[in-house]
């Protein structure tokens, strides 16, 4: 539905906000929940976890939302960040000299280059995101087998130096946190004040007014997936030195919770809408769900059934707030 | 008064004719055969190719329906946690002690009802686009799965359960056989009824379909409720041929038929594509897969090869209406 009057554009906000406010209430019940369960929950040591592990699938997120918000989907961030942090992986074990900085700059190098073929595929050769990453997704995956010969990489083959990024902390926080708060600064920024970022929206609103308004829609497709890659190839080392091995199959499915993460924050699967506070939130959810579940006896097996049905609640309550969002425009129109 | 000619059928050419997909199809599969015998000279053997196609027709049966579903412009990739939902049910439900024939039934009623919610989600909700859909009944369904068997695997089934799998008639594999049956079934329902004419007028327009009286709701819930259905006579055959099965069954199957649905020249925005193309891409991927494998190409460089050629198939129509711009000019 067109928003003509800013009054109309005041009332989906207000709703949207409410929507997260609601998110919010939910994560404080269930945590409250679970603290009643099982008083180890929210301790700060396992808080300090908790949020550790949520700090890779965040900044995923942040990728995930630019494209879905461009009206794509990227299936392929699972195997590209097994490629890029095998790749890593690899080379720090055979050059244990390496900086770690340097074994970063690596890795975030092998995901853009995935993110820009990606990204070619979906703004120059037209293909469906969903059918190109599908495709890129196997063989990025394969790539990874091959690369390594189908071996693992593990803790004792890495520098102490490579393992110690994940587990050393800056101002008393954890390395990956601090990376995770820098990239949400940063991003914050880019989709809020700068033109680029603003153009992704725009994009994503109305690819059609995007275009005649001057916009070029391919370079900004090519920019989120390239984004969405170099992201990925990050959270490949960050993935590969937190948990110190690195094998054919890392991440793999991993993509499905990001995407979760997104729906649950608001991300709309239909473009144009999505804001940094909602993929907090949406991570934020998900962390406490995977660190709860253990915590009050919920078998491990239970937790995919859950994470998905979580997903589909969350897109078709989505779905419904729109609904409402589109009837009162309408009653407003007629008055 | 000049007369008009209303041209009602199109006129036969053979130029038209042999610029079809379908033959770029038969051409790709005779070049695949012709590399795969030379690479091994125990391709071409008329007995190992037989046998060959048991091995790759168990998610043949997905491809059917799944034409159907791309031809609507939507996509399910649920499909393979369908096959490990239905298969994993049956397994259970027979170590629990009911018998194998009722086991069957309700395997392929669990798929069915599966295919059911998805399409039944799809057409409630319609701002959601099949992707996310199927998106999260994939994490649901293979979630159950899980719930139900956790990392146990199932199996000792009955002697007859087998045949399904490794059988003969005569001296076809029986797979081959029902294969055949459901393609033809397929290919009659898609090009020779209305439900089939009503798909392909969903598929380029939905809306004008909507308002010329078609059903859109109903024939998009049947649809999905034919994959859902569809997916669990994979199930059957495949669990017949793993001979137990486990939640982490038919990993992956979701991209291999949809590769070859869109291989067979079935278009990605709807409306076209014909069933030949899907069955021909069937028997291509599949002796591909089994002339590599022959000559020891390991299973990660197919997965590369697989996720290329899917991007492949897809951009060469694109491609063509590049080439036809740049000459233009």
């Amino acid at each position: 539905m067109p928003e003509y009057s800013l009054q109309k554009t005041s009332a989906g906000a207000s709703i949207a906000k409410f929507r997260e406010l609601g998110l919010l209430v939910f994560i404080l019940l269930l945590c409250v929940g679970v603290q009643l369960r099982n008083p180890s929950f929210l301790t700060l040591e396992n808080i300090n976890d908790m949020v550790t592990n949520t700090a890779i699938l965040s900044i995923l997120a942040v990728g995930m939302m630019l494209v879905i918000v461009t009206r794509g989907i990227d299936l392929s961030i699972g195997a590209t960040l097994a490629l890029s942090g095998m790749i890593s992986a690899m080379t720090v074990s055979a050059y244990p000299d390496t900086h770690p900085l340097l074994a970063i700059l690596l890795g975030t190098a092998v995901g853009i280059v995935s993110g820009m073929i990606i990204g070619l595929l979906v703004s120059k050769a037209g293909i469906l995101p969903i059918i190109a990453t599908l495709g890129m997704m196997n063989a990025f995956r394969g790539m990874t087998f091959m690369v390594s010969g189908g071996k693992w990489v593990s803790a004792h083959q890495m520098p102490d130096s490579f393992k110690a990024i994940a587990t050393s902390s800056i101002f008393g926080l954890n390395t990956l946190i601090v990376i995770a708060i820098v990239i949400y600064l940063i991003f914050f920024y880019f989709i809020t004040y700068t033109r680029t970022g603003r153009q992704i929206y725009a994009v994503g609103s109305n690819p059609d007014s995007a275009k005649i308004s001057g916009i070029s829609n391919d370079k900004i497709l090519w920019l989120v997936y390239t984004i969405m890659g170099g992201l990925s190839g990050l959270a490949g080392v960050l993935w590969v030195s937190k948990f110190a091995s690195a094998q054919g199959d890392t991440a793999s499915g991993y993509e499905l919770s990001v995407i979760a993460a997104c729906v649950l924050g608001g991300v709309s699967i239909a473009g144009g809408s999505g804001k940094i506070s909602g993929i907090i939130l949406g991570s934020i959810l998900l962390g406490i769900l995977n660190n709860a579940l253990p915590l009050i006896n919920v078998s491990p097996f239970w937790q995919m059934g859950i994470q998905g049905s979580i997903i589909l609640i969350a897109v078709v309550i989505n779905a419904l707030v729109k609904r409402g969002v589109d009837k009162s425009n309408l009653m407003r129109r007629r008055i | 008064m000049e007369k008009r000619v209303i041209i009602g059928k199109k006129e036969f050419s053979w130029k038209t004719f042999f610029l079809q997909w379908e033959w770029m199809l038969v051409l790709i599969f005779i070049l695949v055969n012709v590399i795969n015998a030379n690479l091994s000279p125990y391709y071409l053997n008329a007995d190992s190719l037989r046998d060959a196609t048991m091995t790759f027709l168990d998610k043949a049966f997905i491809v059917l329906p799944m034409v159907f579903i791309i031809i609507l412009g939507d996509i399910d990739i649920s499909v393979a946690s369908i096959v490990a939902l239905s298969s994993v049910v049956m397994a259970d439900l027979y170590t629990m002690g009911v018998p194998m024939e009722l086991a069957v039934v309700i395997c392929l009623a669990v798929g069915t009802l599966c295919g059911y919610v998805n399409g039944l989600l799809i057409t409630r909700f319609k701002e959601l686009s099949a992707v996310i859909v199927t998106l999260a009944t994939m994490i649901i369904y293979r979630g159950i799965a899980y719930i139900l068997l956790e990392d146990q695997a199932a199996g000792k089934f009955p002697e007859w359960f087998k045949f399904l799998g490794w059988g003969y008639v005569g001296s076809v594999p029986f797979i081959l056989i029902v294969f055949a049956v459901f393609a033809v079934i397929f290919a009659l329902l898609l090009h020779k009824t209305t439900f089939g004419r009503r798909v392909y007028a969903m598929g380029s327009n939905l809306t004008a379909s909507q308002f010329s009286g078609i059903q859109v709701d109903k024939i998009k819930i049947l649809v999905f409720t034919l994959a859902g259905l569809m997916s669990a006579v994979t199930a059957l055959f495949l669990t017949s041929r793993m001979g137990s099965t486990r939640p982490n069954i038919a990993t992956g199957y979701e991209l291999d038929v949809i590769a070859m649905v869109v291989l067979g020249g079935i278009s990605t925005s709807g409306g076209k594509g014909r069933m030949i193309g899907a069955i021909l891409a069937i028997f291509l991927i599949g002796f591909l897969r089994y002339g590599l494998g022959l000559v020891n190409v390991p299973a990660q460089m197919l997965l590369v090869i697989i996720g290329l050629l899917l991007i492949l198939a897809v951009m060469v129509p694109n491609l063509k209406g590049y080439l036809r711009k740049w000459v233009k000019i």
